[in-house]
């Protein structure tokens, strides 16, 4: 855990008092609704279908068992008992109202929390590999440089009305579960030959209308020049990205549309200029940071403790861990994914009452810290294997032990239509109904790995293009019209999903998915190729036959 | 429109020039980019003070040789949510040295002061009363930063390092 020294603590509290004068502003009249939409996004409120929502960061998916007590006490005292995680490591509330938020913000300021660039033109809250520091293999904790991009992007001078949102994603494993290939910015974590940290540095993902896949723009950036090689990137963005066209601000059109090469020579000639300023990032800086990252002291504790072992006879135990416990970079250690996924329920909600039962079960068995990754599940990172079966129970008893982490049924959805102003189509409903087709655990897992991504409008916040199955719901001819994708992928090999063919109505989503599902059950070799592969092998068209022979 | 310089509310001595006005013979003047780097001779030459009004979209370096000769670059927002302007003035400070009045003109809010204040402006043409007289007040809002600029403020992370080894001398 990052813990905030009184210089971070000033801050987010100047930041509060900033706020509650624009509030007081606007709710005078002096600000009108258009000068103040623009202040209110840079601190993550949107004006919903129905009430303004309030978006709320939690950087590199780290939380403390405080912030997610004062996360629950926010849901429950200034919205309606729940909040919903997001894919970029966020948790929107969707009731707020204007005249509390200043009140909430400062209750959240209290435990190092911040609404800072949660949305708006700015630098976006910096994304990270849920499972940082605790994963085995990797190269080191990307947390410390994500906290280091968080605080040098914070209320930056000159970079806090760019032609559109920017976001940094860091990973430090060879699995890729940050997803960087689709952020403005990825960051892979690596060491040179003389054993020195660096980067990776991929430029121009994203997803939206016009969806790219990042490029490497440079192989290796050493540690020491990371935030003079993004001060050039955006430097180069700020002044040449498009502003004439909200659909086409983003990054990656200029990088498109300059060519890689080009737009990376404009980004050296500018990073030449400010690599040995101030910016350089000497190792007293970063050790500093570092210092303040605390670190569980775990016992020394058996590979397979005896709990464990009697646990084994119970099959829903097994299934559970099976399913949703993964190896610990120590011995004796888990880390545990929670899924937020409950069959028929809103993927990504929790209500208070299971956030402050997390908190406490955190406490007691993951020595005070949870995770939050961008597939919208929270995770326990520091499991004693020996607590599993007792964590279990507990977990089974609040609806947070579904066994379904990855499966056909852990579905990635925006909040559609139900909430938001964007949207032209429901999201929920379809994802629910999904849960409800696939609920039969054997045959979830007889699928096996398999993501089902719903954006309920082109703006691709359920991140549709990259679901193993994309779902897109547009409007055509005032109604709910949903184009299925195969193919996609967000992790180190990310691509984006082909079209299957021809909307579909919004009550056949579920019939078409089952079609597909049942193709590839009907097509792989064995049942260890998962469904990207046999989408890989055998191209979209079987699938296609499949599903439109019939309609 | 109130002009805020040097912190506090100010006259504004500068008349600006369409791209076809008549010169004036004697006062200060702004004009616009494509009249200055057309005239510029002659506009040197004259009595009274000169500045230039120079767009967002336009390359900041080819201001570079007539620097040390203008007394105002006045930069532009458009909208306050188009912030190509916060890059020029930073060009303009930290990497060409200059030296001047630099003034941010458009739609200049109290909400951009800081931010203003960072990139390198010392001058501003403030949409509201309200808000200009609001200056001092709100400049002073921030004593936190994390980023370094020209301005010389110091960082976040420095004032960690010098906490650091101050409290080293201690013990």
């Amino acid at each position: 855990m990052y813990a905030y020294d009184e210089i971070d603590r000033t801050l987010v509290n100047e930041r509060v008092s900033e706020f509650r004068d624009q509030v007081k502003r606007r709710l005078s009249g002096e600000l009108t609704e258009d000068e103040f939409k623009i202040l209110r996004l840079q601190n993550g409120v949107y004006l919903q279908l129905h009430a303004y929502m309030f978006r709320v960061a939690i950087p590199y998916g780290t939380l403390a068992t405080n912030q997610l007590r004062a996360l629950a006490h926010v849901a429950r005292k200034y919205d309606r008992g729940y909040g919903h995680f997001t894919t970029r490591q966020n948790i929107q509330f969707n009731w707020i109202k204007l005249a509390e938020l200043p009140d909430a913000l400062e209750d959240l300021a209290k435990v190092g929390i911040h609404a800072m660039q949660t949305s708006g033109n700015n630098m976006r809250n910096v994304t990270s590999d849920q499972w940082a520091g605790v994963a085995p293999g990797e190269i080191e904790d990307p947390r410390i440089w994500s906290e280091l991009i968080r605080q040098h992007t914070t209320l930056h001078p000159e970079f806090s009305f760019l032609p559109r949102k920017f976001k940094i994603a860091i990973t430090a494993s060879d699995h890729d579960r940050a997803a960087i290939k689709i952020h403005d910015i990825g960051l892979r974590l690596i060491k040179n030959e003389k054993n020195e940290t660096g980067f990776e540095v991929l430029v121009g993902g994203g997803l939206g209308r016009t969806p790219f896949i990042a490029k490497t723009i440079k192989h290796f950036v050493h540690g020491r020049d990371i935030l003079s090689y993004i001060e050039a990137i955006l430097r180069v963005y700020n002044q040449y990205g498009r502003r004439d066209n909200i659909y086409k601000a983003r990054i990656k059109i200029l990088v498109h549309e300059l060519g890689i090469e080009k737009f990376s020579r404009e980004v050296e000639d500018e990073w030449q200029h400010i690599r040995n300023s101030s910016l350089q990032i000497d190792d007293e800086v970063i050790e500093d940071i570092r210092s303040r990252f605390t670190y569980p002291a775990y016992e020394k504790l058996p590979h397979m403790p005896d709990e464990l072992r009697q646990a084994a006879a119970d099959p829903d135990f097994e299934a559970w861990r099976k399913n949703s416990v993964a190896p610990h970079k120590v011995q004796g250690y888990s880390i545990v994914t929670i899924s937020l996924k409950p069959i028929g329920a809103p993927p990504g909600d929790a209500t208070a009452e299971q956030m402050d039962a997390l908190a406490d079960l955190a406490d007691k068995y993951s020595f005070g810290e949870i995770r939050v990754g961008h597939e919208q599940n929270l995770a326990l990172p520091h499991v004693a294997k020996r607590d599993l079966p007792a964590l279990w129970k507990a977990l089974d008893k609040l609806g947070l032990a579904t066994p379904n982490v990855n499966l056909i049924t852990d579905i990635i959805a925006c909040p559609g239509l139900d909430y938001c102003s964007l949207a032209n189509a429901r999201s929920i409903p379809i994802a629910q109904e999904l849960t409800r087709r696939f609920a039969n655990h054997e045959l979830a897992n007889l699928i096996g790995r398999l993501h089902i991504n719903i954006s309920g409008c082109i703006n691709a916040c359920g991140h549709h293009h990259v679901g193993h199955i994309g779902i897109l719901g547009v409007e055509k001819n005032g109604e709910e019209v949903y184009q299925i994708t195969i193919g996609g992928r967000a992790d180190e090999n990310a691509a984006l999903g082909t079209l299957i063919g021809p909307g579909v109505k919004f009550d056949e989503v579920a019939d078409v998915i089952e079609d597909v599902v049942e193709a590839y059950l009907a097509l792989r070799e064995r049942p260890e190729e998962l469904f990207m592969d046999t989408v890989k092998r055998l191209g979209v068209e079987p699938f296609k036959e499949r599903v439109y022979a019939t309609r | 429109m109130p002009l805020v310089n040097g912190g506090k509310i100010a006259d504004d001595s500068f008349v600006k020039l369409a791209v076809d006005t008549p010169l004036p013979e004697g006062g200060d003047i702004l004009v616009p980019a494509e009249r200055f780097l057309g005239e510029a001779d002659a506009l040197l030459k004259r009595a009274g003070k000169l500045g230039v009004i120079w767009p967002n979209s336009r390359d900041i370096a080819e201001l570079v040789p007539y620097l040390g000769k203008l007394a105002t670059v006045a930069l532009v927002f458009p909208t306050f949510r188009d912030g190509r302007a916060y890059s020029q003035a930073r060009l303009l400070r930290e990497r060409y040295n200059y030296r001047g009045e630099l003034r941010a003109t458009g739609q200049v809010l109290r909400d951009q002061f800081v931010f203003m204040l960072r990139a390198g402006f010392d001058s501003f043409e403030v949409k509201k009363q309200a808000d200009a007289e609001a200056f001092m007040q709100t400049a002073k809002r921030y004593s936190v930063f994390y980023q370094p600029t020209g301005d010389g403020r110091i960082t976040a992370l420095h004032r960690r390092m010098q906490l650091r080894h101050s409290e080293g001398v201690g013990t």
